[in-house]
């Protein structure tokens, strides 16, 4: 049974249409990432599954409870990791998550055992009878997780998991979602805007932008479709038209522009076909800056799909 | 939930000390300037102290009931409130803790204020009995009124309009009552006025158990009054809050 099925997500907010028909589906198990740049609509699409915002039209279901329809059912099933942490900072550790346990229902010595053994899992048991005020950022994500965790829940959402956070903490974030990931029958579904993230993390990923899904797959499918290399080539005075139609000619496909004055095309075995394409550029009198060759990405992966640069983009500037 | 707010209250007691300074002014520095009021009669007795006392102490709880929708912004703006609403917690429950932290609030500072007036002579005509009516009075009016910050606080979410607003009403319910002087002393259209007002109800209230010839239907009336009115305003700011879920 798939553990989350999305079907034509619609919504609108404040006169930006957010979500323009998202559909995609995550078998149960596997770790799912959302991967788009900022603005693209990963949290929009969360937040419906999490039963917190509405969804202006379309279907959803969690856990096999209709998102609309059966919100309480769905509530008992998710955890769900905000980006913008909604943690009392002035309580500890552990009350936070005692909490929490009594508002998902449960209680009692069960519950207390369960939040011992969250502080453990997570690392920050020495640290649990302090008040949060005083945690670093990375311990707060673990407790966010924590918190996400308490209950047992079958789907677990985690909106930008490692936004905000240091190297060290975000290579530390990477392992404990490894580690969440080899427990049985919990989902996770993971939303990010770091390429590396969704290509180290997911087992399968759909890229989203502006509102829609672009593809869908695992990291290594989706490389797989783009034959060949990449060839980056940073122009000298950005005659880019022409540089396009020389590159076709020497069977080089174009993708997009990438930085600047930067095109990306592909082309097969770039170490042999290299020397043809800088040779054919300099007979037409186009300068080329720099040039580097790179097996595919999914930064060349979004570049194909969507025509834009996914850096660029998620800056704001696309 | 209630416990947490209970336990953050804990946590800055501070709060409860400084938000008693105002009744205390008002006990000690008007009640002083005014002593002399109660000969125009038909207060019921002739210090002024013990007719002010039962009401300060719930002219105190209704302005401690106006903050408590900070408390919910607080909450709403570090996404404390998010997080709770990706669970099966009810909403109501959610608004509900946020009123008994206030209602709590009222409660100690009632007993606070009550010990204070004893020490400047003030002796409670009903007793114990007297003791847990006026606390009473205390917390459902606080709560009646909490009811009304929280579902204000979720429709505007800021806080410069919660203090306007608290400003705006507090000064009129206060004057539009029997707090500050006896009934019978009032213009004819603010005695009528002040039947509407629920702040009096539990002024009346409270006073009927600290001067002598306590009409216990009367405690009862308005007390019923109060309740009645609480679970309205708890109603109706969960209401609000299934509105500010639609913003999200």
């Amino acid at each position: 049974m798939d553990a989350i099925v999305v079907d034509g997500l619609e919504k609108r907010y404040k006169g930006v249409q957010a979500l323009d028909g998202v559909s995609f589906s995550v078998r149960e198990g596997e770790v799912f990432g959302l991967l788009g740049p900022n603005g693209a609509g990963k949290s929009t699409t969360v937040r419906i599954l999490a039963t917190l915002s509405r969804m202006d039209a379309g279907r959803a279901e969690v856990a096999g409870h209709d998102v609309r329809r059966q919100a309480s059912a769905v509530r008992r099933a998710i955890g769900y990791v905000p980006q913008d942490s909604g943690i009392d900072q002035n309580g500890t550790g552990r009350e936070n998550l005692m909490l929490q346990g009594r508002v998902q229902g449960m209680g009692g010595r069960e519950l207390r055992d369960r939040v011992s053994g969250l502080l453990e899992f997570v690392g920050i048991a020495d640290a649990a009878d302090r008040v949060v005020k005083t945690y670093s950022g990375g311990m707060r994500r673990r407790l966010d997780i924590a918190l996400g965790l308490v209950h047992r829940p079958r789907v677990l959402f985690l909106d930008e998991p490692t936004t905000g956070l240091d190297p060290e903490a975000r290579a530390g974030m990477w392992a404990e979602v490894g580690r969440l990931a080899r427990q049985e029958r919990l989902t996770i579904l993971l939303t990010t805007h770091y390429l590396e993230e969704a290509d180290e993390l997911a087992d399968r990923l759909a890229i989203v932008s502006r509102g829609q899904i672009v593809v869908e797959g695992t990291p290594r499918e989706l490389k797989a479709t783009l034959r060949g290399d990449a060839v980056h080539l940073e122009l000298a005075d950005g005659r880019m038209d022409d540089a396009r139609r020389i590159l076709e000619r020497v069977g080089a496909s174009p993708e997009g522009t990438g930085e600047g004055r930067t095109l990306v095309s592909r082309v097969e075995n770039g170490n042999r076909a290299l020397p043809g394409i800088l040779s054919a550029l300099e007979q037409e009198g186009i300068g080329v800056e720099s040039v580097s060759l790179s097996r595919p990405s999914l930064d060349d992966v979004y570049l194909h799909y969507t025509g834009r640069d996914f850096a660029a983009e998620d800056r704001g500037e696309a | 939930m209630v416990v947490r707010q209970a336990r953050n209250l804990m946590r800055e007691p501070i709060w409860i000390v400084l938000l008693l300074v105002q009744p205390m002014v008002w006990l000690v520095l008007y009640g002083q300037l005014f002593k002399n009021v109660t000969h125009l009669g038909g207060f019921g007795t002739t210090s002024y102290v013990t007719f002010l006392a039962p009401a300060i102490v719930v002219m105190n709880s209704f302005f401690g009931a106006t903050w408590s929708g900070m408390g919910m912004i607080y909450d709403l703006d570090h996404k404390f409130v998010e997080r709770v609403l990706a669970t099966p917690a009810s909403r109501f429950a959610i608004v509900l803790s946020q009123i008994v932290r206030s209602a709590l609030t009222a409660a100690i500072q009632a007993v606070i204020i009550l010990v204070v007036a004893l020490a400047l002579g003030v002796r409670v005509h009903t007793g114990g009995a007297g003791w847990v009516i006026v606390i009473l009075a205390a917390i459902l009016v606080n709560s009646a009124f909490a009811g009304i910050s929280q579902g204000i606080a979720l429709l505007t979410r800021r806080e410069a309009t919660m203090i306007a607003l608290a400003n705006f009403i507090g000064l009129p319910l206060l004057f539009v009552s029997t707090t500050l002087l006896a009934r019978s002393q009032m213009p004819h259209w603010m005695r009528v006025a002040a039947h509407g007002n629920p702040m009096d109800w539990g002024v009346r209230a409270a006073r009927e158990v600290v001067l002598p010839g306590t009409s216990w239907g009367t405690v009862g009336l308005y007390l019923v009054f109060l309740l009645v009115l609480s679970a309205a305003t708890a109603l109706w700011a969960t209401w609000c809050f299934r509105a500010y879920e639609r913003t999200l």
